[in-house]
């Protein structure tokens, strides 16, 4: 029973990779870039919540919208503010910028709200689910985290296989001079991938933080970093390689921990992706490009 | 015997046939001009070449040796030096330093004798730095040797990169559309400089143009390629009056 | 060839100049040690100052010469630390103290280069920012495994564990030389400000002709345009794997001066962790990328300004974060690019711009 309790936990776990590997995935098919501050992101959603939720007790539903605006917002700023003047300029320089954000956003939040553990109240306030005469409890906040994330995962499919703004994001991602050509706006594209993206990190961050309630301005950065290790074992680009990337890499990380030795888990998970790159660099569904000369 | 030959070379990329059944033979000493509109697969061909890509099939044979299937390194090693259609320098590294990398694997000497500066660093750098003036006196750039080479006008830009490619000591160069972006003037000095370096170093030269008036000008032989096939091929004035050519360029 | 003598003596001349620097600043300090002009706060900075110049350096040849960057370097740091802080505490007794630390020094320097250059394997192959990513992986990865192991040595040889000390089965006799997360005590202090500086001066050496060697050439040359450095003949996984493993064996020797000036030592966030990865990119990326020099001021200006500026020390991080970017979008945006060369030639007309030495 305890590995099926294991394995359960690994695919919630999973699932919420799963949605910020997405914001990875996307944004790096699209703009080209490792978008570092991804992370920190979802550990702004996180306050966000918090802050309205248990400090000024709004309804949980309204302060996650009211979350996934504030994050859309800020997800756009940083793309304009400190992304976008540099597009075109060395991928590296892009790079280190996006660590600068990421370490922004985190030095802001220890400012604003200190560097404490904010105990985070669970918004899904269902009961949770008791199998086999109570042999083996699932809790709420883990069924609810799965289905939202395979909601999610389908919609974004859909929108990015059948309307306008998700076949100009392909477009994009193919070839951004020729999308310009065709009369795509390639800058309003991509500010939309980051506020898709950035409200996924919002969506990932409530859940993430009901799932294991506490809160601190360094919440999102290991889970980001593995999100994005998720991205990558899934292939980089690929919708569905994000989705299946993120759950795979929550399960190892849960059984890893439960056989293995806890201290060790985080090593596992980071071995895995030196793994991938080494056997197949370009992931489970990820393809080869070939580089113009 | 000639110096390249390719047989029934071919590349597809997904479905579209790029380069089908190509095949040319190019003597030793010519000044060969290969040419096409655009999209025809002049560059792919190029890239077959270099082992920039892999032929799905055919041979690729360099003085007799077969280069089929091998990498870009052991390419240039075997003596195919090329330049690049859209300009490909060391642009943060001074002119001199560009050709030097192309002297690299001629004056070896390890990285253990680079940092501690061994006497051999001393002696073979002083003979590269020799070896590497000469080349950029021989391309007039001597004077631009200190500067970055972003900072080179564009003309000697293009000149800078035959030098680093003949740094490399070559049996074969490749020159992908040395002319664009050139206006009449330095076209002309560019055309000077091409038959210059066949004459001095008895050079082979394969090159991509459409410049008319360069290719009329310098061309021995000419291979017309359109849709990835080749249309036509022969000496220079014989394919340009082809009425087939014509009408791949003009139109019906 | 008159062109060509003159830049040579250019670089060289540069080079002497930063030498010239170090040694100066450090015959300045020392007169200001022995006046007593110097707080014990300071003098206690004075080792770090060198382990951070030393690092940064290190990371300056990565970032700048071969045009990757590395979020691992504090983990090269570490590994070069713990290595060498282990073969000293187990020979302490056994070897006299400069030859003890002279072989510890290559030890962390060769541990670290191993690693370096297993890390580097996979990803120099791969094009984009994997080595980013990888590189922060296995400094979390070092550390994981160093908090987790136990080692000891005794009558009947070395011992090891992931799990806890006890299952080291050690004899009465033994000497444990880690102890998990309490990391390794007892290590021998062989480490002050004039080995911090010599090895400054080495690292220095190392770096900078490499950086004027045929090898460094081939690296930059891959840097500027990897197609074209391959078209010419230069093995792009050879030459990125080299410049990779040297800036890594070089982390590894700031690592043993740091190890070899505490008494305890532990691989905590703080200074084996991504934050510190992060500080020693931002001394990069302040004192110019591919600029040795700058490296060297911004390590030591930026170490020295938050003691100096108590009151600043809860914005730190703060302002690094937004110096980083406004630097990085100042630098390196081609609108910004654009206007600084068309101010220069507004401003400097018919002035050739050559190229700055590093």
């Amino acid at each position: 029973m305890s590995f099926v309790a294991h394995l359960i936990n690994g695919i919630s776990l999973g699932s919420v990779y799963a949605l910020i590997a997405l914001g990875y995935t996307m944004v790096y098919g699209i703009a080209k870039m490792l978008n570092f501050a991804h992370g920190d992101v979802i550990m702004i959603g996180g306050y966000v919540v918090f802050v309205t939720a248990s400090g000024m007790g709004i309804n949980p539903l309204a302060a996650i919208i009211i979350s996934m605006a504030a994050c859309t917002v800020l997800g756009v700023t940083i793309e304009r503010v400190a992304y976008r003047p540099l597009r075109g300029a060395s991928p590296l320089a892009v790079l280190i910028t996006a660590i600068g954000v990421s370490y922004l956003l985190q030095n802001v939040a220890l400012l604003v709200f200190g560097s404490d553990t904010k105990a985070f109240s669970n918004v899904v306030t269902l009961p949770n689910l008791e199998l086999f005469d109570g042999q083996l409890i699932i809790k709420s906040v883990t069924i609810v985290t799965v289905i939202v994330s395979i909601i999610i995962m389908a919609g974004l499919s859909f929108f990015v296989k059948r309307t306008k703004i998700g076949r100009a994001m392909t477009a994009v991602s193919e070839d951004q001079g020729a999308a310009q050509l065709m009369g795509i706006n390639v800058n309003g594209t991509i500010a939309v991938t980051f506020a898709i993206g950035s409200m996924l990190a919002s969506v990932a961050g409530v859940l993430l933080c009901s799932a294991y309630p506490s809160l601190t301005p360094y919440t999102g950065s290991m889970p980001g970093i593995k999100a994005f290790v998720a991205a990558v074992f899934g292939g980089i680009g690929s919708i569905p390689g994000a989705f299946i990337g993120g759950i795979l890499l929550g399960v190892i990380e849960n059984l890893s921990k439960a056989y293995i030795s806890s201290q060790l888990s985080d090593a596992i998970v980071f071995s895995i992706l030196i793994i991938v790159l080494l056997v197949k660099p370009t992931g489970l569904l990820g393809r080869k490009i070939l580089e113009k000369v | 015997m000639a110096l390249l030959e390719t047989k029934n070379l071919g590349i597809s990329f997904g479905g579209l046939r790029a380069v089908n059944a190509f095949d040319i033979s190019v003597e030793k000493g010519q000044l060969y001009g290969l040419i096409g509109p655009n999209g025809a697969g002049k560059t792919t061909i190029f890239n077959l070449l270099t082992g920039v890509y892999q032929p799905d099939e055919g041979a690729i044979l360099l003085d007799g040796v077969n280069l089929t299937g091998k990498k870009t390194i052991e390419i240039c090693k075997a003596g195919i030096a090329r330049t690049f259609q859209n300009i490909r320098l060391f642009h943060d590294m001074p002119v001199l330093d560009n050709v030097k990398v192309g002297l690299h694997n001629h004056y070896p000497y390890s990285t253990f004798e680079g940092i501690l500066r061994l006497p051999r660093y001393h002696k073979v750098e002083k003979e590269m730095n020799a070896k590497a003036m000469e080349l950029l006196e021989v391309f007039g750039l001597e004077k631009y040797a200190d500067y970055k080479a972003e900072n080179l006008p564009y003309g000697q830009q293009r000149k800078l990169e035959i030098a680093r490619a003949m740094a490399t000591n070559p049996k074969l160069l490749l020159l992908d559309e040395p002319a664009a972006g050139m206006n009449p003037n330095e076209t002309g000095e560019l055309m000077e400089t091409i038959r210059f370096v066949r004459d001095r170093f008895e050079m082979t030269i394969l090159l991509i143009e459409h410049d008319m008036k360069l290719v009329a000008g310098i061309c021995e032989k000419l291979t017309v390629l359109n849709f990835g096939e080749v249309l036509a091929q022969g000496e220079t004035q014989e394919v340009l009056n082809d009425p087939h050519v014509i009408t791949a360029y003009l139109g019906e | 060839m008159k062109v060509n003598k003159s830049k040579v003596s250019k670089t060289t001349k540069n080079d002497l100049i930063t030498y010239g620097m170090v040694i100066l600043t450090y015959i300045v300090v020392q007169l200001l040690v022995s006046t007593g002009h110097v707080s014990s706060l300071i003098q206690g900075l004075l080792v770090p100052f060198c382990t951070y110049v030393i690092v940064a350096v290190a990371l300056n040849l990565t970032v700048g010469i071969l045009g990757e960057l590395s979020l691992g370097h504090a983990g090269f740091m570490c590994v070069g630390a713990f290595a060498s802080a282990v073969f000293s505490l187990a020979f302490k007794e056994a070897l006299p103290g400069g030859f003890r630390f002279f072989l510890a020094l290559l030890i962390g320097a060769a541990s670290a280069a191993l690693v370096g250059f297993l890390v580097g394997i996979p990803v120099l192959r791969l094009r984009g920012d994997y080595l980013a990513i990888v590189t922060l992986a296995f400094g979390e990865i070092i550390k994981n495994i160093i908090n987790a192991l136990y080692l000891g040595v005794d009558s009947n040889g070395v011992h090891f564990s992931m799990k806890d000390a006890l299952s080291l089965h050690m004899e009465e006799d033994g000497l444990m030389l880690i102890k998990g997360a309490q990391g390794v005590t007892g290590t021998p202090n062989d480490s002050d400000f004039t080995v911090g500086v010599i090895l400054i001066l080495v690292t220095l050496f190392i770096v900078l002709n490499f950086i004027h060697s045929r090898t460094g050439r081939a690296v930059m040359s891959i840097r500027d345009n990897r197609i074209a450095a391959e078209s010419v003949g230069i093995n792009v996984t050879k030459y990125k794997l080299i410049a990779f493993t040297v800036s890594a064996s070089l982390a590894g020797v700031a690592g043993v001066l740091y190890a070899h000036n505490l008494s305890t030592l532990n691989a905590l966030p703080k200074n084996f962790g991504y934050n510190m990865s992060i500080m020693i990119l931002v001394f990069v990326v302040l004192g110019g990328i591919g600029n040795i020099r700058g490296s060297i001021v911004a390590a030591v200006l930026l170490t020295l300004l938050p003691e100096v500026l108590r009151g600043l020390s809860d914005y730190r991080m703060l302002i690094y974060s937004i110096v980083l970017i406004v630097m990085m979008i100042f630098n390196w945006s081609p609108n910004a690019v654009f206007f600084r060369k068309r101010l220069q030639q507004k401003l400097l007309p018919g002035r050739k711009a050559e190229k700055e030495a590093v």
